[in-house]
């Protein structure tokens, strides 16, 4: 089906599934009930989970099956949003024409910097896509003030042009949308102490996603994924060969820069700003270890990283001490006040601590991600245990999540 | 001439920071191959080393005084430091004072310690496994120690004075026989830049003329046949770590006073240490420090007024440009050795 084998179709059918059910499976707690808070089902959290999910994607097409570690990412997504935001302002607020120019926009520049920087490998590639990411980023805030906005960034304001949009009414405020329907409106479906929230955004990011899971699968799987997984093991080698590597190393990079500008163009249409922060070095980082964290290589693995990211930066970080005692209030008092203070420095504004342990670890013990172990785990219950010895090596197997 | 000279000073001490970052990072790369991430790390946590010792000597308890009255009438009560009842009060204050330069004594021993913990505990385990795998578990810790810190000090930068006798500003011009108040420059800087020239001297002088630094030295050219001589070239290696720590610690401890230390600033450092040891060339001390200093001296001649009139915004992107040259142009960096990182 889709020209995919069965197990891939099965994989997308079952990414679609899981997607498209989200707003019901992220809500499993009533409303009402104490641990509501770990409710990940409302549409700002889960559109950020398909955007960077697309994020993560895109940016395993480079990592994951080149082995080329960019550490300056953000920039595309940040000119990707730059885009989608002046097309909003000058153009329509459809979202349509947005990301098309924020995929147009940042293909073209990763061209430009993929051009350069691909020179170089290893460490020296990573640090000349720092260089070039955080050298956008200071362009940004100081010289090209004009066209990002600098310090305040940009939104849509009453008085753009919007060619192709009518004239505003009174009092009504610009908003996104896909030929009329808006990207912030959605559907409230309560059944018993449970509320679903469905929301177009989310759902058309959703889409975006599958297309962008779609097209990763068929990237890994075609003949040009297998160069790039070859230069990923001996570059040299394809050089003996007679194979210029150049041509599929930017291929790759102009792709996952592309998948940037998909999420950047997707970032503005859900919240209709763009800001230079989105560039710096840090949301590089995050991209980074989200892959890392899934399991770089692997189909779904990024996905399942940036998903965990994102919910534990939404809900850790709300976890604060009151919460935390309501938790321990069967423990007595000497013991709870222990419990509350040593979880205490791992949640609320001490979430990132929580996230570099975990990274740590599994970098440490499980350098496939997430997925290696889901691998191990499976292969505790299975009895085949020569079949699984051979997709240990995660760096090495990207058929980890086949 | 004067604003040249001007900006020549304004960035040697940028530049000496960068230089002993950049100079910690190439000795752990050059010894132990390592990309080292949480270098940046390991200078905030010098600098946060000068915050504690700051802290602990004014501790103090509270006595009743019964010369000062408040506006009730009744006596006053008076934090007083411990030290001054070891020490009597002016000598306390002179030790109060002067706690930034005391805490390189204590920064040594404790960064030593931190640097021999992080490689005989984490990054020992990395040497076999790709370049890629470091990066990223180096990446991680630095992430954690920066939030250990956090919890402890908070997210605001917490200023710590120089001694007062190094606050004022030293008239350059006047020295040089140009007009004065032409070319002023803070005391404090002075001292930095001399710190840093101090320290990486010794750096150079240990390795070149003590027979440790010899061994290391052959170690980093080839390990193997070091090893074989019956050399335990590794322990060796452990404790340059532990020195590479330092001088990014004592980088930290004296640029205390400059900029006030937050939780975040090893990181700012930390991707201008890399572009330092890139332009200067991976595994070279010596292109190391060189690059340290051009590239702080380039950055406040780029942030000239007369050049942004030219070139606006040339000063947040100049080291970044030039790295990308240099990269393109002299792949292994200015002084950059054949071989190493050469994949």
């Amino acid at each position: 089906m889709l020209s995919l084998n069965a197990r891939d179709f099965q994989l997308l059918l079952f990414v679609a599934a899981i997607t498209m059910l989200a707003p019901i499976f992220l809500n499993p707690f009533p409303v009402d009930s104490s641990l509501a808070q770990f409710n990940g089902g409302y549409p700002d959290l889960m559109q950020r989970f398909v955007i960077f999910g697309i994020f993560a994607i895109g940016f395993n097409i480079l990592f994951g099956l080149t082995g080329y570690l960019s550490f300056g990412h953000a920039a595309f997504l940040g000119a990707g949003s730059y885009a989608a935001i002046w097309m909003m302002k000058l153009l329509t607020m459809n979202i349509i024409p947005a990301i098309i120019l924020s995929i147009i926009v940042a293909g073209l520049f990763s061209l430009a910097v993929g051009f350069i920087s691909l020179r170089r490998s290893g460490i020296y590639f990573s640090i000349l896509t720092l260089a070039f990411a955080q050298m956008s980023y200071s362009l940004a805030y100081s010289v090209l003030t004009p066209i990002t906005g600098g310090e305040t960034g940009l939104q849509p304001k009453l008085n753009d042009p919007r060619i192709l949009d009518g004239e505003l009414a009174a009092g009504e405020t610009a908003r996104a949308n896909l030929f009329g329907l808006e990207m912030g409106s959605s559907y409230d479906l309560a059944v018993g102490g449970w509320v679903f929230t469905f929301n177009v955004g989310y759902y058309i990011a959703a889409i975006c996603m599958l297309l962008a899971f779609y097209a990763s699968i068929r990237i890994f799987r075609s003949p040009f994924g297998l160069m790039l997984r070859a230069v990923k093991s001996n570059q040299n080698r394809l050089g003996y060969t007679g194979v210029s590597t150049r041509p599929y190393t930017l291929a790759a990079f102009v792709i996952s820069g592309m998948y940037a500008g998909v999420a950047g163009g997707l970032m503005v249409a859900m919240d209709t700003q763009a800001g230079a922060e989105r560039m710096f070095w840090t949301a590089s980082g995050e991209v980074v270890l989200m892959t890392i964290l899934g399991g770089a290589g692997t189909l779904i693995g990024p996905v399942l990283g940036a998903g965990m990211i994102k919910y534990m930066e939404n809900i850790i970080s709300k976890i604060n001490t009151t919460i935390l005692e309501a938790w321990f209030a069967w423990a007595p008092d000497g013991l709870q006040d222990v419990l509350v203070s040593v979880i205490y420095p791992f949640v609320g504004k001490g979430w990132h601590l929580t996230l570099g342990l975990v990274f740590m670890l599994v970098v440490i013990f499980l350098p496939g991600g997430l997925m290696e172990g889901f691998e191990k785990i499976g292969g505790l219950f299975s009895r085949k245990k020569g079949k699984n010895s051979d997709s240990v090596a995660g760096s090495a197997s990207p058929a980890a999540a086949e | 001439m004067e604003a040249l000279i001007l900006q020549v000073l304004n960035g040697l001490d940028k530049g000496s920071a960068y230089a002993l970052i950049a100079l910690g990072l190439t000795l752990i790369f050059g010894t132990l191959g390592v990309v080292n991430f949480a270098h940046g790390a390991l200078f905030m946590i010098g600098a946060f080393c000068a915050v504690t010792l700051n802290r602990l000597l004014t501790l103090s308890h509270i006595v009743v005084d019964e010369t000062q009255k408040d506006f009730l009438g009744n006596p006053l009560n008076v934090e007083v430091p411990y030290l001054y009842d070891f020490f009597g009060q002016a000598a306390g204050d002179v030790i109060i004072d002067w706690s930034v330069p005391i805490s390189i004594l204590v920064a040594i021993p404790v960064m030593m310690l931190i640097g021999v913990a992080m490689e005989r505990g984490l990054i020992k385990h990395f040497y076999k496994r790709p370049h890629a795998d470091q990066i990223l578990v180096t990446f991680g810790l630095a992430i954690v120690l920066q939030e250990i810190i956090k919890y402890f000090y908070g997210a605001n930068p917490i200023p710590t004075p120089a001694p007062s006798a190094f606050t004022g500003s030293f008239d350059f011009g006047a020295a040089l026989g140009f007009d004065p108040n032409l070319i002023i420059y803070p005391y404090w800087r002075l001292v930095y830049f001399a710190f840093a020239a101090v320290i990486i001297g010794a750096v150079f002088a240990f390795l070149q003329f003590t027979t440790f630094g010899m061994v290391v030295r052959a170690g980093m050219q080839d390990r193997e046949t070091v090893g074989l001589l019956g050399i335990h070239i590794d322990r060796r290696f452990t404790i340059m770590f532990g020195l590479a720590a330092a001088v990014a610690g004592l980088a930290g401890v004296m640029y205390t006073p400059i900029n006030s230390p937050n939780y975040h600033m090893g990181m700012d450092f930390l991707v201008l240490s890399f572009v330092v040891v890139v332009v200067g060339g991976m595994g070279s001390l010596g292109g190391a420090v060189l690059a340290g200093f051009l590239l702080g001296v380039l950055e406040s001649f780029a942030s000239m007024g007369q050049v942004l009139e030219v070139l606006p915004g040339l000063n947040q992107v100049i080291l970044y440009v030039v790295a990308i040259i240099v990269l393109l142009t002299r792949p292994r960096g200015l002084m950059g050795r054949r071989g190493v990182m050469e994949d």
